[in-house]
């Protein structure tokens, strides 16, 4: 009875999920329309079956332009995901396997990350190097590094009681090596949880970082410029606010949907 | 039989399992019931069953009658109110069983309010009064303390003042002492059967420890499978066990290995130079600092130990929790930093020792660990996990050549070399304590040690593993050291025993001298404490 509603956040956030990274990586060989193509005849059309989601006030397709805002979204969330992973993780192992003053060094170098929100690093990186979506994926990169370290570093710290790490050092294995070899692995489970959750979260961040105008820059379309644009236009067009916003909230539930199915499954 | 529990026919099928199978048997008041068996014989899910607390899905038939009153298919209230007015019950864990942030008077007093049975100032009274009886008396502050002040004897003392505040009929002791150091093992079970008899209540003590039972017991009944195969009166010796499979256990629990027998025809040259020699070994901890303007002080958990350990040597290393055998153990193990003294394996010293000669000399020194569950990293394959120690080799073997020695491995520990492609999780406990003798072995070491290796282990399975630990010493000209909080494990493998006190060695001697005729006042006393079949003189 228990397993049914794990099951079910799995499948169905799993299908969200799968059905987004499909239509961004579609995205990259076809849209039913240029997302870039102005037409301003055809301009703040309503859903009809040439356009599904309608035009926006310049007569770019919108279906077109979310696929392609989905394109932007995941690579973005997905490359600070690994940023993150990719600094954070060794970080966070390090600090586990070697303790005292690097694991103090480590810990408080995540901690002056942590006090900076992440909008707040992405305006800072803006103002040195303008904005742009890479500069908003080295800011949500950033942002995720000190998350993974301090779940890694956690994680690790429980594994390193273990017998079999106390076995593996009685074998002769350098910090290093039990490091890679048994903490690690076992160690994936939860850092896909993690990464899952880091994703959605990446998908929120660069919404409001493109929201504000720090993220993409038009005309490459993006999520969060699309709900700024319609903001003003809601009386005249209401349901061009709606697309975008629906394309954030159902991707960001799918996301959470599978971390919460996989740390349930992962929860032993 | 008037009785006070009869239980007839009792059966709890959970799912398709029958867990309990049509059990009958009774308790008088002020007796005391033994229940023995190895885990998962339902010895636990008894217990259960009389307080009727057993998991939702289980299906419970048959009869349990306290003072002539059905229990089965009482109404939950009814129930709530039996529970703890006329059962009581004492677990494992008196950490978990305490609310940790909850003085220990009003949680005694708390059982008498639950049950309404006196006014707030009385049940004040009563907690007083029961906390006297089960030796937390005296000064105020004992009913002002909180669980984290106290022992875990006092803990489960507290536990025990709980389940008899109000008086029960019958009082249910489930494992009461597994958790506790034989001193205080031996005081919590003599103060449950003082209390049953003074206060003529029934006792059921249920227990994996045939020795604890011959001692304290008045009736014993086996379990094995849900079944109880054996009842009996209780001697000191239980030899009016019947039932092969009672017997079996008994057997197993006196055990001493065939080799310890031969020690007298053959006695081996222990006066040869030692293969492992600890001398003077210092182990400190920084305790955490009280004060910002004063240095942390050290615990000293391991002070100035001296030990030595010659070829083909069983040694044990005794001593209770908190006595610093385990920190000895890493260090001797080289797994921490010392901060005096040597340990030399071979002749040579490994505590100093780097690089190659460290990786040489740890070849010959190799460990078991206690947990059969936590010594394996669950992805791992037993032939990856046998094989993990060749990382000590300079050279690595060939793939067909370390297969080749897994394979040797496993069959000297008495498993299949099939089983390499298996992984650990697929074994039982005693399979898994094979598979980690056989890690320990793959690099033909000249000392293994073992940390409490065989105290996870059902009695049976312990016997098992201790025969084999026996004829592979002797096949293999192994030396041991036997790191246990159990002398009845040593009495039935050590050649010799250490004594550990405070990070201090206090005693050394033959095991049988020892036991039989200990110096130390803290031998004596673990020796006094350790409960043990009066079978024979060793």
């Amino acid at each position: 009875m228990s397993r049914h509603p794990r099951e079910w956040s799995l499948a169905v956030g799993g299908s969200i999920t799968v059905a987004f990274v499909a239509m961004a990586v579609l995205a990259q060989f076809w849209t039913p329309y240029d997302p870039e193509l102005l037409t301003i005849g055809d301009k703040l059309q309503p859903p009809t079956w040439q356009h599904w989601c309608g035009t926006d006030q310049l007569g770019r397709d919108v279906l077109s332009m979310i696929m392609a805002g989905a394109r932007n979204s995941v690579g973005v969330a997905l490359l600070s995901v690994l940023i993150g992973a990719g600094v954070g993780v060794p970080a966070g192992l390090i600090a586990a396997a070697r303790g005292g003053v690097s694991d103090e060094v480590i810990m408080r170098g995540n901690d002056l990350i942590f006090a900076f929100p992440a909008l707040l690093l992405a305006i800072l990186i803006t103002a040195v190097a303008g904005p742009g979506a890479v500069n908003a994926i080295i800011a949500i990169g950033i942002f995720n590094i000190p998350v993974f370290a301090r779940v890694t570093r956690g994680g690790a710290l429980d594994l390193w009681s273990r017998d079999y790490v106390l076995a593996a050092r009685v074998a002769g294995k350098g910090r290093l090596g039990i490091s890679f070899e048994h903490v690690l692995p076992n160690l994936a489970g939860l850092l896909l949880v993690q990464g899952t959750i880091q994703f959605s979260l990446g998908v929120i961040a660069e919404a409001g970082l493109s929201y504000v105008g720090l993220g993409a820059q038009p005309p490459a379309p993006s999520w969060g410029r699309m709900l700024n644009e319609a903001q003003t236009l809601t009386a005249l067009a209401p349901t061009l606010a709606l697309f975008p916003g629906l394309a954030v909230v159902l991707f960001v539930l799918g996301l959470n949907l599978v971390g919460d199915g996989l740390r349930q499954r992962w929860a032993r | 039989m008037t009785g006070l529990l009869r239980v007839d026919s009792l059966s709890v099928e959970i799912g398709d399992a029958a867990v309990l199978k049509s059990l009958s048997f009774g308790v008088d008041s002020g007796e005391v019931l033994g229940l023995v068996g190895a885990s998962g014989s339902g010895k636990s899910m008894t217990a259960l069953a009389l307080m009727q607390l057993l998991p939702a899905r289980a299906r419970l038939t048959g009869a349990v009658r306290l003072k002539g009153v059905e229990l089965c298919g009482m109404r939950a209230a009814e129930l709530q109110q039996m529970r703890g007015r006329h059962v009581g019950m004492v677990f494992q864990e008196p950490m978990s069983a305490l609310n940790p942030s909850m003085r220990i008077g009003d949680q005694v007093a708390e059982t008498v309010l639950l049950h309404g049975a006196a006014s707030a100032a009385q049940a004040r009274v009563m907690a007083r009064d029961t906390l006297d009886a089960v030796g937390l008396a005296g000064t105020q502050g004992a009913l002002d303390r909180y669980p984290h002040q106290l022992s875990g004897g006092q803990r489960q003392r507290v536990a025990i003042a709980i389940a008899i505040v109000l008086g029960p009929a019958l009082l249910i002791a489930d494992e009461p002492t597994t958790a506790l150091d034989v001193s205080t093992q031996a005081q919590v079970l003599t103060l449950l059967c003082e209390l049953a008899r003074s206060r003529r209540m029934g006792l059921i003590l249920v227990s994996h420890d045939l020795a604890v039972i011959a001692q304290h017991t008045d009736r014993v009944a086996v379990m094995q499978a849900g079944e109880i195969v054996e009842q009996c009166l209780t001697t000191p010796t239980l030899q009016n066990f019947q039932h092969p499979y009672a017997k079996a256990l008994l057997a197993a629990a006196v055990l001493a290995p065939k080799r310890h027998a031969g020690v007298g025809a053959a006695p081996r040259d222990h006066r040869g130079a030692a293969v492992l020699e600890v001398r003077g070994v210092v182990r400190d901890y920084a305790l955490p600092r009280r004060s910002l303007w004063r240095p942390a002080g050290t615990f000293h958990a391991v002070d100035h130990a001296t030990l030595a350990i010659h070829p083909g040597e069983t040694v044990g290393l005794v001593g209770e929790s908190g006595s610093g055998k385990s920190s000895l153990l890493r260090a001797i193990l080289g797994l921490e930093p010392l901060q005096a003294g040597e340990v030399h394996l071979l002749g040579e010293c490994l505590s100093r020792a780097t690089g190659r000669t460290q990786r040489r000399l740890r070849r010959s020194l190799q460990a078991v660990f206690q947990d059969p569950y936590g010594s394996f990293d669950p992805r791992w394959s037993v032939e990856q996990l046998v094989s993990e120690p060749f990382h000590l080799l300079d050279v690595p073997p060939s793939a067909a050549e370390r297969r080749r020695r897994v394979a040797t491995a496993l069959e000297q520990v008495g498993l299949s070399p099939r089983d390499g492609s298996r992984r650990a999780h697929e074994f039982s406990g005693g399979q898994r304590q094979r598979i980690a003798i056989a890690r320990a072995l793959i690099t033909e070491p000249k000392v293994v040690v073992f940390d409490e290796a065989v105290s996870a282990l059902d009695v049976l399975v312990r016997a098992q593993i201790l025969e084999l630990l026996a004829g592979l010493s002797e096949r293999l000209q192994l030396a041991y050291l036997f790191v246990t909080h159990d002398l009845a494990v040593l009495r039935a493998i050590a050649d010799r025993v250490y004594v550990m006190q405070r990070g201090r060695i206090v005693e050394e001697g033959p095991t049988l001298r020892l036991l039989t005729a200990p110096v130390h006042a803290y031998t004596k006393m673990l020796v006094a404490a350790t409960p043990r079949l009066a079978v024979d003189g060793g």
